[in-house]
């Protein structure tokens, strides 16, 4: 069960009040503002992913599940249409800097792709130790890429 | 935060100064700029970015295409950028090797100078 949900229209200008929801409750969960800038960036990647990916009238949508030391975030887009053609202009080709930046941004991404069905970004955040004393901050998470 | 974009002439080069989140909805505003000044002459570009907030994907791309733009008029893009939030976006997409990247107005604009009159053949 989700902490925060948000759901939004695909709009460009909405992207950063996503941002900011995620940011506050990353926040909110106690991660220090190193990790708020990486949570705060490849969130950012993942929605306006998702905006370019979903029709007009549907919604993205986002949810932020804060358990314990640990942040896990979902970003739906909704492309079931999206077969028509390259009518909304974002063929479907990725955008490698996009991806390398939730790459190198998240402790774990995993992105849920099939033609024309809707898709998902799943990302993971572990809450570091105090930066100072914090050798190797638990192991890889666990979660596979893919 | 909007997005500011002014630009004005210095040591023979075009400073853009750009602040506030450049992002997938105010990375248009900059690309009609730096197109802008491109298809009025200015081929040679230094964004000074020290007043940039947030950078995402959509921003590098701009700043790509920028660059591509000038360099098809035999001009250049110099970056200026010291805040680390704003670099670790350009090293992790390893656009620093694509990038030069200074830590103030006067480095780029002397580095860019330079670079010009040591190609000029």
């Amino acid at each position: 069960m989700p902490t925060v949900a948000l759901r939004f229209s695909p709009l460009a200008e909405h992207v950063r009040t996503a941002r900011l929801v995620a940011v506050a409750v990353a926040r909110r969960a106690g991660f220090p503002e190193s990790q708020l800038d990486e949570i705060r960036i490849a969130i950012g990647e993942a929605c306006a992913r998702a905006v370019l990916r979903t029709r007009s009238d549907a919604f993205v949508s986002m949810d932020l599940t804060d358990d314990h030391d640990r942040l896990d975030v979902v970003v739906h887009d909704d492309r079931r249409d999206v077969v028509d053609g390259p009518v909304g202009g974002a063929g479907g080709s990725e955008d490698p800097l996009a991806l390398a930046l939730m790459a190198g941004m998240a402790e774990a991404v995993s992105v849920d792709d099939e033609d024309g069905a809707p898709g998902a970004v799943r990302m993971t955040w572990s809450l570091h130790a105090e930066p100072s004393d914090a050798p190797s901050p638990r192991g890889d998470g666990g979660a596979s890429g893919s | 935060m909007d997005l500011s974009v002014t630009s004005r002439e210095e040591g023979g080069r075009t400073v853009v100064e750009v602040s506030g989140e450049i992002d997938v909805y105010t990375a248009p505003t900059l690309r009609e700029r730096l197109n802008e000044l491109v298809g009025a002459g200015h081929h040679h570009l230094v964004v000074d970015m020290e007043g940039v907030e947030f950078l995402d994907s959509t921003g590098l791309g701009v700043l790509v295409g920028g660059l591509k733009r000038v360099r098809s008029h035999d001009g250049s893009l110099h970056l200026v950028c010291q805040r680390e939030k704003i670099l670790k976006v350009f090293r992790i997409t390893g656009l620093t090797k694509v990038f030069p990247i200074h830590d103030s107005v006067a480095d780029a604009i002397a580095a860019s100078s330079s670079a010009e009159s040591g190609t000029a053949s």
